[in-house]
């Protein structure tokens, strides 16, 4: 038995209505710990105040230069000493879980276990960071806490200027719109890094995101330093049987408003069967005995439209691989940027392949060390530096897929044009 | 003394198969297509005609140990031991026998679970950690969430949006949270207020100087002693200062606000991926149930249900019917504070005559 609660008539207020709720989650770990007791008494103190009081600090294992996300309260009486004394410390450690976060319940019973014996009970699953909050600890148990869950097969996540944990989605596990092996990708790259991620060298945060398919379930683009975007350069597969199904069950209307108007990219044609065009480049898919779903992949972007639409009818193609965007990151400090395509696309199919991931990637951190000012995300860099110096940097070749539209202004120094033809030309040869 | 013998960490990564449902390792790459046949269960089929389901259900994320064995309690009894975890916190159980779905179903309603959050549903909030764990909250994202998806409960477990709906709080400018078709996120009002007595100790003061994204502060001397002064004209008020110097407190229990953002879309299907853009704020940080955004929130998301079409996300939606629509049809208020100002914002204005009436 813990000791008396405090009143909490703010938080009592958040176990009312349908949705499951953390506060009656923390009342019963209160029940137990004397530390819960207190931390609920420290929230209610910012309900009330409208204010938080978690100052930051120094907490680590031995080995590691991060992953911990010390916390020291700041809620003190007249003497300095902490009101809450029991929730004077609620250091979070982070750990990187499993791609696509499936777990067994052994796992996640063995988590509840370590966390019950040495920290508070609580555990977010997951942090926006992708890792596994485990949430509340005091300085003296950190260290005991992470030996057994390091034992457990589990490795920590990352904080501060490093690599930080990655996230893959669901992907090839689960999902028929995936585009590479997401997992293999995820662990062999976080894999290179766990340097990086465990001893924070770099000039900022860096982080990795894969996404089997233009979906982007993992939000990469937005929010990854380097996005990893399944996609295919072959045509899209169509399933003749599934489209007749899919077309009985949704008629015209929903096929010309849903499917055909919102291509972006005007790609798709109702046709007579018989006059689809035969060009490499075409698919079909048939609606009935007569009428077929054209599509002309030369025009496709692969955003994932009608794949979504008629699942099942229409899918991936067979030559799949990744597109590679750069630069993703939210406000600080110079407003949100999106990623940009640095490479339009790279084969994941083989081991090699996944092996020349794992060496742009490096060659991308590499650059981003040397290069980025302090506190100066792979984004904000690029936009200071210009694309093609980034390009350059890392040894990657300009395309036509880079840009929304060539430069509107001509503000540039345009003396080596002949150079760069030569050198295109000569790799155009090569090639052929 | 002798030191403590310590244990060495042992980095890695671990095998990248080793928890996956043994339907799943047995499809790996190898599924075919998958339908939904109700709200919070998806049905994938693989080449191979294995079959399986998998059954979504929401939680509050920041789960006590009890919750956590509870949740493995089913998937013990139901699911063959194995579950996963969606990005927006959402837990999965796959099951490989249809006759299972509606018994698992009914356990985790009986347990306060809601099914639902797949498909065309408002799905759970991407939040972040607020007042519970974070050093620089400006409110608390668990709490504006649970009262957030108390008020959204039927619409996470129904499927009745033009499209998919993700949302996102975040605690301070920094946009934790991440980018959402309707996002709520703090926005402060006043510059910060400096404790000239604790700078020289706690903060280094250059790396503050460069943190600014306005060059609003620069180094002075306060009362005989080094410390920072922000030119209060400059100043945006976005508190990015304040992680690398606590004495600069940005959080105002009164003059902080949240504020609303809609449209943001990380998909490529249809139109590339958006940024979510403001088109609310001022609205008081009232816990613990803070209805005035709650109430926002709705409004927004009902005007969206009754008239987007079929596929359209938000961003989607406001690309067809126009800002000015937007604004009437929810009735907010355009203020000259949306009309951005930040580099690169005149191609946020509209250089065309393209007007709606």
């Amino acid at each position: 038995m813990a000791k008396q609660p405090h009143a909490t008539p703010m938080l009592d207020q958040l176990e009312t209505g349908p949705w499951p709720s953390f506060v009656t989650g923390l009342k019963r770990l209160a029940k137990d710990k004397d530390y819960v007791v207190d931390l609920l008494g420290h929230l209610e103190h910012s309900y009330k105040t409208r204010k938080g009081y978690w100052k930051g600090g120094t907490v680590g294992v031995f080995g590691y230069g991060g992953g911990v996300i010390p916390r020291f309260t700041e809620i003190k009486d007249e003497k300095g000493e902490p009101t809450f004394k029991d929730a004077a410390e609620f250091h979070t450690i982070r750990i990187m879980p499993p791609p696509g976060m499936h777990y067994d319940t052994d796992t996640l019973r063995k988590f509840c276990d370590i966390w019950e014996k040495h920290g508070s009970g609580l555990i977010a699953l997951h942090g926006q960071s992708g890792d596994i909050m485990l949430q509340g600890c005091t300085t003296e148990n950190v260290q005991k806490a992470w030996d057994e869950i390091n034992e457990m097969g589990f490795d920590m996540g990352g904080a501060g200027p490093a690599v930080r944990t990655a996230m893959s989605c669901v992907g090839a596990a689960r999902c028929e719109q995936s585009c590479y092996d997401e997992a293999q990708a995820h662990q062999k790259i976080v894999n290179q890094f766990l340097d990086d991620i465990h001893r924070p060298a770099l000039p900022y945060k860096f982080k990795f995101k894969f996404s089997g398919c233009g979906n982007d379930c993992m939000n990469a683009i937005q929010r990854a330093d380097m996005a990893v975007i399944g996609t295919w350069r072959d045509n899209i597969k169509t399933d003749d049987a599934l489209g007749k199904k899919w077309f009985a069950k949704h008629g015209m209307n929903e096929l010309v408003n849903d499917v055909i108007g919102m291509c972006p990219t005007r790609a798709l044609q109702i046709k007579d069967t018989k006059d689809v065009r035969k060009d490499a480049h075409i698919s079909a898919v048939a609606l009935n005995d007569t009428q077929s779903l054209e599509i002309d992949n030369k025009d496709c972007v692969r955003c994932m439209h009608c794949l979504n639409v008629m699942t099942g009818a229409l899918n991936v193609g067979n030559d799949k691989g990744a597109t590679i965007l750069v630069g993703g990151h939210s406000h600080l400090k110079i407003g949100a940027t999106m990623g940009t395509v640095v490479v339009p696309f790279i084969s994941l199919k083989k081991d090699e392949d996944y092996e020349q991931l794992v060496e742009l990637a490096q060659t991308m951190i590499d650059f981003f060390a040397e290069n980025a000012l302090e506190h100066e995300r792979t984004g904000e860099m690029i936009e200071r530096i210009g694309l093609v110096n980034f390009l350059e940097g890392v040894g990657l070749d300009v395309d036509a897929n880079m840009v929304t539209n060539p430069r509107m202004n001509p503000y540039v120094r345009t003396d080596g044009w002949d150079e760069e033809v030569a050198k295109i030309n000569a790799k155009k040869k090569a090639a052929a | 003394m002798a030191q403590p013998q310590m244990r060495k960490p042992v980095e890695y990564f671990l095998d990248n198969k080793k928890y996956l449902h043994p339907k799943f390792a047995a499809n790996y790459g190898n599924w075919k297509t998958h339908d939904r046949p109700r709200p919070g269960v998806l049905h994938h089929v693989s080449n191979t005609g294995d079959q399986v389901w998998s059954v979504r259900a929401g939680t509050q994320r920041q789960m006590d140990v009890h919750t956590i064995r509870l949740l493995c309690d089913i998937a013990d009894k139901f699911a063959e031991g194995r579950v996963r975890f969606t990005i927006r916190s959402n837990i999965e159980y796959i099951l490989s026998e249809e006759s299972k779905v509606a018994p698992l179903i009914a356990e985790l309603e009986k347990n306060g679970f809601p099914v639902g959050g797949t498909g065309n549903s408002v799905s759970m909030v991407a939040h972040t950690q607020g007042w519970l764990h974070c050093d620089i909250p400006g409110t608390d994202a668990s709490g504006v969430v649970k009262s957030m998806m108390d008020a959204l409960y039927d619409e996470f477990k129904n499927e009745e949006m033009p499209n998919r709906v993700r949302l996102s709080t975040s605690c301070c400018e920094i946009n934790c949270g991440g980018q959402a078709d309707i996002a709520v996120i703090i926005q402060h009002t006043k510059p910060p207020k400096i404790n000239h007595d604790l700078v020289a100790n706690v903060c280094e003061r250059p790396a503050v100087v460069a943190r600014c994204p306005v060059a609003a502060i620069r180094p002075a001397l306060v009362n005989g002693k080094p410390s920072l002064e922000v030119d209060e004209k400059k100043c945006i008020c976005c508190g990015a200062c304040y992680p690398p110097c606590p004495p600069m407190q940005i959080n105002d229990p009164e003059h902080s606000k949240l504020a609303i953002w809609v449209g943001g879309k990380n998909s490529n299907a249809r139109s590339k991926p958006t940024f979510h853009k403001m088109v609310a704020s001022g609205l008081p940080n009232n816990a613990p149930r803070w209805p005035e955004v709650n109430e926002v929130v709705k409004r927004i998301l009902m005007a969206y249900k009754a008239d987007a079409r079929p596929w359209e996300r938000m961003a989607d939606w406001i690309d067809r019917i126009g800002w000015p629509r937007f604004f009437e049809k929810t009735d907010l208020p355009f203020t000259k504070y949306m009309i951005d100002d930040w580099r690169g914002s005149r191609y946020n204005l509209n250089a065309s005559a393209h007007v709606r009436f």
